[in-house]
């Protein structure tokens, strides 16, 4: 530890070297004067017998120092002073630097909090979902959890969970809040303890509604309740049911999905209160998933055909009920496959793209750096000539570009946090509590400087070769580096690749949007124009089942009857949105109602009369329903066209057919309505039915309003309107578009991200080519100038001074389109069906590319164009 | 950090006969120079300004110390001077020197002992 004086002496033992020195040779000078010297002849033999005073004053005090550390620092100040004296420079390079890793930054971001980042529980490697084994999704009946809970050997415990919605009174205004249902061992399982007050726990499950009680969300608890402790033990209202607070969840923990925030937790057994399906059900899949985490040494193939065994043994035991039961175990964060694969996919394409983008950056770059170094040739062969190693050299150049590249990584750090930021907070749909949690943490902090070091070192590297090969003696000689041919070629490789990947970008974005044109162009089977849904729920707001039809005639009435609604209908889920159910069915001649009997797996649809009207939806053939269609009435439905080929084999001849539904009830065809889309944009036809509501209830209401009115007077009279009716009831109105955006969110995000890294990379490219345009003409504006002179006309001009720019676009142009066809399989990841083949697509690249060509090359081709050879080639 | 003695002195001689000179006295750069010079009969050619390299790095390791004075012929001088350590350290380079110098001496001459 001796070096810490050693540093507050230092400037001392400097000024003492120095004097001692001087003296030396004073003395020296006096004994030669004493020898007979002349004064001058004395000094300079007296320097001279000394040797190099200033090398050796160095050396000496080299001694005191850690040269490597010294050396370093030098060399940073060096470039910040060189960075200084040329801010454009600087500044495009840190702002080209910043874009590019802003954008990896918050695709990575992302990444990890999606896909990276394990779940807030404790040991969250061991933990697993319950997954079919065919199809993506997780969802079980309550007794088939029971059964998978007691007989399994592979998991420590299962808990299951769903999701529902509900009327909270809590003495204020009543409102709906997001509830997740679990069951009694969830908190247990999980390793969750509360953060105030208790949790429920198995033991206070004893059959259905058995266990009213809430556990608040910490953050439930902090907007709704701010933060009072008082809040445990208070009792409130949950569709006019009476629940106990009694607790409050830990901190950070919203429930296993990650995006999805329930309000409060609340036993499941309280289900047919809140969501109105029986417990006991065992063909009824309303459990939303059923996870657990892996017992010690049981390895996941172990616990999976132990699942499958207890599968098997259902499936005998309860053949009415049960299809085919496997199982694979999944990850809880993205809801298994269904999510997670896609999501999983999505990210990884975004992310080699975020990485092309980086790539891009970097040549650009790098050859901004060649060009830099280009000029500043006759320092670096002075330095040379004065003694400087090459390695000292090098080492200022990559000082320079470490430099930049962490200025411009922070810079984009920065950016990209306040992006993530608004992010997390945005909440995409109004309807649904869905939060992006994509807030940086330290694994993307250090993957950002990781890569902006790696940057660095990458575009520092280009004029490695040429400096290596600088000959001091040439350089002096004839003021610059020959123009030797071969130098050209590395800086034009990387404007080539620039432009390359640029394009591939841009067919990128044009692929995605063609993908989002295609899936909008499409028929949805319904109007989405002039309609307005009124959502509400009878159970939530208390009515027993067999009040719900009433109130439902009465609202369809009321509704009906106002001024400007051209017809009224009603549906328990609408296509396109979200909770659209299906069901078997099966011919009418089948007589073993075995899940190997069925014919198909249609939507179904629990309407009244109107609906197909207000909806928008063309019936082909047949009547639509009438209030006659009861319950005391035969059972009949409207089929779409698919269904009716399905079942029946063809369209025609469907109206009056029989087929039998999971139940073996026989129903008859009355109407035929078109085709359209159900469950996705991009699904294939799917069958559809739609049965009259009287003979098929539902607690679920949407009301579909069909009108020309405008939608904000007209909510504001709905609104009214149903308060007169009853003015505890919630009703959540919006336009019909709203539903789908859950649907187009996925294409519009994908549209989005690639037509911003589109966008970035057409700026790189614009900055590559014109820097490589401005920088050839300048330099070659002496020969440009003597061209003219001699007579080339303004054609000539330009294509001698940026002939070799505009091949260098388009071969890069080139390249990137094919590469783009070769990549269909990557882009295929982000935008389904994604088809670069398509013409309109590479009439679309070649024009964008061509564009940017333009734009980049104006002004450099202005100059050449502008060039007077009498002025040129009077100044030097 | 080498010596640059443009001599094929190994490193550490001239720290050695640095070091051997302050032994007999204390002296300043100068006087350190002419003295070397003296006693090798002008055989080593140092340049004078290595020397300072050299004090400086014995110096750091605390074999010498410096202090600022007045010569006898009233120059202002940093005269030099050996310390304990200096004199420890200046047995065992003599002594490891001269068992170098022997085994050379050996392998050069074979037949011939080694003057002590």
């Amino acid at each position: 530890m001796n070096w810490i004086p050693d540093i507050f002496r230092r400037r001392k033992l400097y000024d003492d070297l120095s004097e001692e020195i001087r003296l030396h040779i004073e003395e020296r000078t006096e004994q030669l004067m004493a020898d007979g010297m002349s004064r001058h002849e004395a000094e300079q033999a007296a320097r001279r017998a000394f040797g190099n005073r200033t090398l050796l004053e160095e050396r000496s005090r080299e001694v005191w120092q850690w040269p490597r550390l010294e050396s370093i620092w030098a060399d940073v100040r060096f470039a910040l002073r060189q960075l200084r004296r040329s801010p454009g420079f600087t500044l495009a390079a840190i702002v080209t630097l910043a874009l590019a890793i802003g954008a990896n930054a918050v695709v990575f971001s992302v990444m990890n909090a999606f896909i990276l980042r394990p779940l807030n529980v404790p040991h969250a490697e061991s933990f697993f979902a319950l997954q079919h084994g065919v199809g993506d999704v997780a969802n079980q009946s309550y007794p088939d959890y029971l059964d998978l809970r007691d007989c399994n050997r592979g998991f420590d415990d299962l808990v299951a969970y769903n999701i529902v919605q509900s009327g909270l009174d809590a003495g204020g205004d009543p409102s709906t809040i997001w509830i997740e249902e679990a069951s009694g061992n969830y908190f247990d399982a999980l390793g969750l303890q509360p953060f105030l007050g208790h949790v429920f726990h198995a033991g206070d499950e004893h059959g259905p509604n058995s266990a009213p009680y809430i556990v608040l969300t910490y953050a439930y608890w902090h907007t709704h309740f701010q933060d009072d402790r008082g809040v445990v033990g208070r009792v409130v209202r949950l569709n006019k049911h009476p629940f106990t607070i009694i607790g409050v969840a830990p901190k950070d923990f919203r429930g296993t999905l990650l995006f999805f925030n329930p309000d409060v937790f609340v036993p499941i057994v309280n289900h047919p209160l809140l969501g109105a399906n029986e417990l006991s059900a065992r063909g009824d899949r309303w459990v939303f998933e059923i996870m657990g985490h892996l017992r010690a040494g049981v390895t996941s193939a172990q616990a999976v055909a132990d699942l499958n065994s207890i599968g098997a043994s259902l499936e005998r035991a309860y053949p009415k009920d049960e299809g085919k039961m496997t199982f694979v175990l999944t990850r809880p964060n993205l809801y298994g496959d269904f999510l997670g694969r896609p999501v999983r996919a999505f990210m990884t394409g975004l992310m080699l793209l975020a990485g092309l983008i980086l790539l891009a950056a970097c040549a650009n770059l790098g050859s901004l750096f060649a060009a830099r170094a280009a000029d500043r040739s006759r320092e670096v062969a002075l330095r040379l000539a004065l003694g400087a190693g090459r390695k000292r050299i090098l080492r200022g150049v990559f000082t320079e570009a470490v430099l930049i590249s962490l200025a411009g990584g922070a810079v984009g750090l920065t950016c990209s946090a306040v992006l993530l930021r608004a992010l997390s907070a945005w909440q995409p749909f109004p309807r649904w509590p869905l939060h992006l949690a994509v807030n940086p943490d330290a694994r993307v902090y250090g993957v950002a400087v990781l890569l902006a070091l790696i940057s660095g070192l990458l575009f520092g590297a280009v004029p490695v070769r040429q400096v290596l090969r600088t000959s001091p003696y040439e350089v002096v000689k004839s003021g610059s580096n020959r123009v030797a041919g071969r130098r050209m070629i590395a800086r034009d490789l990387l404007l080539v690749v620039q432009i390359a990947i640029c394009s591939v970008l841009v067919t990128s974005s044009m692929v995605a949007v063609r993908g989002l044109a295609r899936s909008l162009r499409a028929d949805f089977g319904f109007d989405v124009q002039n309609n307005l849904l009124a959502e509400t729920d009878l159970i939530m707001a208390g009515y027993s089942p067999d009040r719900v039809p009433a109130m439902q005639k009465r609202m369809i009435d009321a509704l009906q009857a106002m001024p400007g609604v051209e017809s009224v209908g009603l549906t328990d889920s609408l296509p396109l949105g979200a909770g659209a159910g299906k069901s078997i069915v099966f011919t009418d001649n089948t007589t073993n109602l075995k899940p190997s009997s069925v014919v198909a797996d249609a939507f179904v649809f629990n309407i009244s009369p109107e609906y197909l009207r207000a909806a928008g939806t063309a019936l082909l053939s047949g009547r639509a329903f009438t209030w006659q269609d009861d319950k005391s009435s035969p059972r009949v439905a409207v089929v779409n066209a698919e269904f009716a080929r399905r079942v029946f084999g063809s369209m025609n001849n469907a109206i009056g057919r029989y087929y039998k539904m999971r139940d073996g009830t026989r129903v008859e065809v009355v109407g035929l309505a078109e085709d359209g889309k159900y469950g996705g944009l991009n699904e294939d036809p799917q069958p559809a039915m739609f049965l009259p509501i009287l003979q098929s209830p539902s607690n679920s209401t949407i009301l579909v309003v069909r009108s020309r009115r405008d939608p904000q007077l007209l909510a504001a009279a709905m609104r009214s309107e149903l308060r007169q009716l009853d003015a505890g009831l919630p009703v959540f109105i919006e336009t019909r578009d709203k539903p789908m955006a859950v649907l187009m969110f996925g294409p519009r995000m994908a549209t989005v991200a690639l037509g911003i890294l589109g966008a970035m990379g057409g700026m790189l490219s614009i900055t590559g080519i014109f820097g490589m345009a401005a920088y050839s003409v300048s330099k070659r504006l002496k020969e440009l100038g003597i061209r003219v002179a001699l007579g080339a006309g303004r054609k000539e001009v330009l294509r001698a001074a940026l002939g070799r720019a505009v091949k260098l676009l388009a071969l890069g142009s080139v390249a990137g389109l094919l590469l783009g066809i070769l990549a269909s399989r990557v882009l295929a990841f982000i935008v389904y069906q994604a088809t670069p083949r398509d013409p309109f697509v590479l009439t679309g690249v070649v024009l964008a590319m061509a564009l940017l060509g333009l734009l980049a090359t104006w002004i450099p081709a202005q100059r050449a164009l502008s060039i007077d050879p009498l002025v040129l080639l009077r100044e030097e | 950090m080498t010596v640059s003695t443009p001599r094929d002195l190994f490193p550490g001689a001239l720290e050695m006969m640095i070091l051997e000179s302050l032994r007999r006295q204390p002296a300043h750069g100068y006087a350190l120079v002419q003295h070397i010079q003296q006693r090798s009969n002008n055989l080593l050619q140092v340049e004078e300004g290595s020397l300072y390299p050299a004090l400086q790095r014995l110096l750091k390791s605390k074999l010498v110390k410096a202090e600022w004075g007045v010569s006898s012929t009233n120059r202002k001088v940093r005269t030099y001077q050996i310390t304990a350590a200096g004199l420890r350290h200046l047995e065992e380079q003599i002594s490891s020197f001269e068992r170098m110098f022997e085994g050379i001496a050996l392998v050069l001459n074979p037949g011939k002992a080694a003057t002590s």
